[in-house]
């Protein structure tokens, strides 16, 4: 394609320049505050953390070069590469790395990832507000060596320390202002950021590995319509998009076929019944056989054309010392599920003459419909069930979420933060916050419990895996199917890898000329 | 004439009193809060953010506390954007919305008298009918439906321009105000086309006529300039269309203007930002009239401003 | 005049002949659709073209396009007519009121209406329906309340002229109220107006309502409107164009019928005197 001769910026002017179809507008660039995708995308470019991603998911060694478990599994002893810098060319010290953490669990910094290390000594309490930010049980021995110590066992830890949220801070930027972008010390630096409008960064030369990046440059293009952001890779105005709109998927297939990227991806898509008020209170076998008729197969061939992967149980696949688990109607072929389904359904009280009548309550979105709709069509067909579809308004819908009152069943997710299992399973503890079913189970709650003390990786990995068993059992939730990370990619990018957490840093690509 | 001035000014106050005032309590009216989200924080952050914002005091109280930062020209600062004001939000995309509508106010104008001015020197023909005909599909036509067909044609099966996104550059205008001014253009073809016809059936044009004068001059000396009063007085509403439509616009080419934070901020219950986004238009489109109707003085003798 | 010697004159009778059609087709159209517009054939293939069985092809669920066009027409048609129904309430008799009264009240009243123009309309449209969800109900009075302004001014000027003429005084030496002289001289008397008005409001309301649409904001599923079709059918216009096609052809072709129709209501009742004001 010839350059435009009006415009400016194209991306395939300069061949060391990648521009990055990017979602909404970050809120922030803080890397302790932001909790969106599209400012991690941005972040993982500007900040490096002691541990990193390999182009394929696997844990790396990044600011740190090594580290080590304390026998009892309570601290973690890292050790810093020599000669680390800021992008502004000052020292990099362990005691950065000691200031992002405290920064993330200070109270005043408002963090919704302080939960994520909520483990690390005192972190809890000083979240709370019951004690300084200075007690958090992290500590620079000497300019290259840390010890983190734990308040209960955190195998994911090392892999935790990858996310943004654990970046250093420059002492610069201790007393700076909320929204004040900070200096950085990844293999980028910004540059601009000009809302709503473009991101861009420049490679930056001080970074330990920069004799490896090759791109110069980065622009991250906030795009919150999928279907112009296809349009706009189509006339060549992006490298990478951020997602590929479904309905369209059959004719990306066809003619875009070798530039789509689609990987499992460390999320659920699941409805979940509010176990509180009826039809579903002290209806087990009612929200079994709602679940049976549902034909996952087909919802994600014929509706999300492929880019999912059918559910029958919460936790994704592919978690690293975790085996995904299945109810055993799921492998009974479909006239069976349905004979069954209808079984539980008579045993529930119900029956095609004295339908249950039912609500499925989704926030406004596209792909949200098409499911509803075809869910809704499921149950009518098979049980009878008179489904009324509502759709709310995202802040709506969520506060009619987490209250349990008007709801019945609604449309509910999870994206993991970490390579990690227990972050599934614990939404349904009794305590938990988005226990928006509100299942209540003594016995559950023990499971979990027993699991977050075990530092046996096995004991653990059993723990876990009995406790979605009985979860799937009780069946609060509907698994419908688990996302897929999907992106076009353009023949010339090299290097990019799909991975579990959809994580890509621009180090790691590079670009062919042509 | 300046008292006449004084006092659109004055009445703007209530105006936008009355604005202010309706957005306010309705955007807060509305379930939830701008600190919802799929990840909902610990309850001691969430009441902390409250206090921050003043969120935890009665609404009378907010109420008056927005007031007062307005009278002091503060817009108060983004629920949405850390660390950012919604002044500077304004700031920084008005300009962005502010150039492709005037482009297409520009080209709603000259392309709609143009196209009205045509048709009505020969009412009744083929092309008289042909051009009306065109000019009410444009406006039965959303411009949700166009945007994308000008996006197909030009940028993706053309390649003459880019599909979308904004660098300040010329191209990067052309779709979006094409897309924004096709319907304004085909209301003022519309308009322009009545009255003219009608003008240049009265007798002064007959007489015009009588003299020999060619058909072009006296359209162009006679006709026009009493034909475009109705022209003028649909300029205001026109502003408004083109508002409404860069909500559209905006988010079909993702261009970083003040339409897109509109539904953006109400959708997030970013309430400073809506209601510092509806305030600048509300004041625009009163700015916009008051000029409308300098102009019809200017332009009717018959109507005075007093 | 009568409605007969109405669709005499030039340019009437064929839009209204249209949309006669149109309705007809949205009322009875689904009896005579190969499955009801909210079901799914989950056997066949979804997003086909027109064929024999499906004459307006399948939407991307596999249900039958040509009865989700006429569902979707009647509350399209639905939304046009009654939200100007109620900008015809309102209008008229805020109009009527002021114009008949003058004096203070009249400007005063015209002084709200003039705050209320100078008001983003639409962005209160979108405010009340993230406020109180999409109810259907609430969208007719949402977009009646943003019509009624346009209804009132011109009722208003109607009502100026009306009130000097002379049967208005000889009703006021009879002995009527002012109430009773709207009601029975003066509202009668604004009919061709009125109708003219209307039928220019109807499109733009459903313009209004496809608006809606487009931001997520329409008309719950599986209900559906020519705006949310039409919607639906552009973000896929490469790969489905019958789903654009047929939805957006029934809209744009209603909207110029409606928008025809009041050129040439206009025309028949004052020769063009009556100004279009649209907003």
């Amino acid at each position: 394609m010839a350059a435009l001769p009006l415009s400016g910026t194209t991306a395939d002017v300069h061949s060391t320049h990648l521009t990055i179809g990017n979602g909404p507008e970050p809120e922030s660039l803080d890397p302790q505050k932001a909790t969106s995708v599209s400012a991690g995308n941005v972040l993982r470019d500007l900040y490096e953390g002691l541990t990193g991603l390999s182009p394929s998911g696997e844990l790396i060694p990044a600011a740190a070069e090594s580290w080590t478990w304390s026998a009892d599994g309570r601290e973690l002893r890292l050790q810093l590469r020599e000669g680390l810098c800021w992008s502004n060319g000052d020292p990099l010290l362990a005691e950065h790395y000691v200031a992002g953490l405290q920064h993330l669990l200070d109270p005043a910094t408002n963090s919704g990832y302080a939960s994520l290390f909520a483990a690390i000594e005192h972190g809890a309490e000083i979240t709370a507000g019951r004690r300084p930010a200075s007690d958090l049980g992290v500590m620079a021995d000497d300019a290259r060596s840390l010890r983190i110590r734990l308040d209960r066992p955190l195998a994911s830890l090392p892999g935790l320390l990858a996310h943004p949220a654990a970046s250093p801070l420059h002492p610069a930027d201790r007393l700076a202002k909320p929204g004040n972008v900070r200096i950085g010390n990844g293999a980028y630096r910004l540059v601009e950021w000009a809302p709503q409008s473009r991101i861009v960064l420049a490679r930056n030369p001080l970074y330990w590995n920069a004799v490896a990046t090759t791109i110069e440059r980065v622009q991250f293009i906030p795009t919150e319509d999928l279907n112009s952001e296809l349009k706009r890779y189509r006339a060549g105005e992006f490298d990478i998009t951020s997602t590929v709109p479904a309905a369209q998927a059959k004719w990306i297939r066809e003619q875009l076929g070798s530039e789509l990227h689609v990987a499992t991806y460390l999320g659920s898509y699941f409805y979940g019944y509010n176990l509180t008020q009826p039809p579903f209170k002290a209806q087990p076998k009612l929200r079994l056989a709602l679940s049976m008729v549902v034909d996952r197969e087909l919802i994600v061939d014929k509706v999300l054309h492929g880019l999912a992967t059918p559910a029958w149980s919460l936790v994704p696949p592919g978690i690293s010392n975790y085996s995904a688990q299945r109810p055993a109607w799921a492998a009974l072929p479909r006239a069976q599920q349905l004979a069954e389904a209808r079984r539980l359904y008579a045993e529930a009280g119900y029956s095609m003459e004295h339908p249950v009548e039912v609500e499925i309550r989704y926030n406004t979105s596209d792909d949200n419909k098409r499911l509803a709709v075809v869910i809704a069509a499921m149950w009518k067909q098979a049980l009878g069930v008179r489904v009324k579809l509502v759709n709310e308004e995202w802040k709506v819908f969520l506060q009619h979420r987490r209250s349990r009152v008007v709801t019945q069943a609604f449309r509910n997710t999870w994206i993991g933060d970490v390579d990690d299992a227990s972050g599934f399973v614990e939404l349904f503890g009794t305590q938990h916050p988005r226990n928006d079913s509100g299942y209540a189970e003594p016995a559950y709650d023990q499971v979990l419990q027993a699991a977050a003390e075990q530092t046996d990786p096995q004991q653990r990995r059993a723990a876990l895996e009995a406790a979605e068993r009985r979860l799937l059992e009780d069946a609060p939730i509907l698994p419908i199917y688990f996302y897929a990370s999907k992106h076009l990619v353009k023949p010339q990018v090299e290097g990019w890898q799909d991975n579990l957490l959809d994580w890509h840093y621009t180090k790691d690509l590079h670009l062919r000329a042509h | 004439m300046l008292s006449y001035a004084g006092r659109r000014l004055l009445t703007a106050v209530p105006t936008l009193f009355v604005l202010i005032a309706l957005s306010f309590f309705l955007m807060h009216l509305a379930p939830g809060g701008p600190f919802d989200s799929e990840r909902s924080l610990p309850p001691e952050i969430e009441a902390r953010l409250a206090a921050e914002f003043h969120l935890d005091e009665p609404l009378w109280r907010q109420f008056g506390r927005y007031l007062g930062g307005l009278l002091h020209g503060d817009l108060g600062p983004s629920f949405q954007y850390e660390g950012q004001t919604v002044s500077g939000l304004i700031a920084s995309g008005a300009p962005v919305s502010a150039a492709i509508g005037a482009a297409a106010m520009l080209l709603a104008l000259s392309g709609g008298v143009a196209l009205g001015a045509i048709a009505a020197m020969r009412p009744g023909s083929r092309l008289d009918r042909g051009l009306m005909l065109i000019a009410l599909t444009g406006l039965s036509v959303p411009s949700y439906v166009v945007a994308p067909l000008l996006i197909l044609i030009f940028a993706l099966s053309l390649a003459w321009l880019p599909a979308g996104g904004w660098d300040g550059g010329i191209a990067a205008a052309v779709l979006p105000s094409i897309a924004l001014a096709l319907p304004q253009l085909a209301a003022i073809a519309r308009l322009t086309r009545g009255a003219l016809a009608e003008a240049l059936d009265a007798p002064w044009i007959r007489t015009a006529r009588a003299k020999g004068l060619p058909e072009h001059l006296i359209v162009l000396r006679h006709a026009l300039k009493p034909a475009l009063l109705p022209v003028l007085s649909y300029l205001g509403p026109a502003a408004a269309g083109l508002m409404t439509g860069s909500v559209v616009v905006e988010q079909v080419f993702g261009i970083p203007g003040i339409g897109r934070y509109f539904v953006q901020g109400a959708l997030n219950r970013d309430y400073t930002l809506v209601l510092g986004v509806v305030l600048f238009y509300g004041a625009l489109v009163i700015v916009f009239n008051f000029i409308v109707d300098l102009a019809y003085g200017a332009l009717d003798p018959r109507v005075r401003l007093a | 005049m009568k409605l007969r010697e109405l669709l005499r004159q030039p340019g009437v009778a064929m839009p209204a002949l249209l949309l006669a059609m149109i309705l007809l087709l949205a009322i009875v159209g689904p009896w005579f659709a190969p499955q009801p517009f909210d079901a799914i054939d989950f056997e066949a293939d979804w997003g086909r073209g027109p064929s024999w069985a499906h004459p307006f092809g399948t939407d991307e669920l596999g249900r039958d396009l040509f009865a989700r066009v006429c569902v979707g027409g009647r509350l399209s048609l639905a939304v046009g007519l009654v939200s100007t129904l109620v900008a015809l309430v309102i209008g008229i008799a805020w109009g009527a009121v002021a114009g008949y009264l003058g004096g203070r009240i009249d400007a005063l009243m015209m002084r709200i209406v003039d705050i209320l123009y100078a008001l983003p309309f639409m962005f209160f449209v979108i405010l009340l329906m993230v406020l109180f969800g999409r109810h259907w109900l609430l969208i007719f009075v949402a977009i009646g309340a943003v019509n009624w302004l346009d209804m009132a001014r011109i009722v208003r000027g109607q009502t100026l002229a009306l009130r000097r003429r002379e049967f208005i005084d000889a009703a006021v030496i009879a002995g009527l109220g002012p109430a009773a002289i709207i009601r029975q001289h003066i509202v009668p008397n604004l009919i061709g107006v009125v109708i003219v008005c209307a039928t220019l409001s109807i499109p733009q309301a459903i313009l209004v309502e496809s608006f809606l649409s487009f931001l997520g904001l329409g008309i719950q599923e599986p209900a559906t409107s020519w705006g949310a079709l039409v919607n639906d059918g552009a973000r896929a216009m490469e790969v489905t164009p019958w789903g654009l096609i047929f939805p957006a052809g029934f809209l744009g072709l209603t909207l110029l019928c409606f928008n025809q129709l009041g050129d040439a209501l206009r025309e028949a009742f004052d020769g063009g005197a009556l100004r279009r004001t649209r907003g």
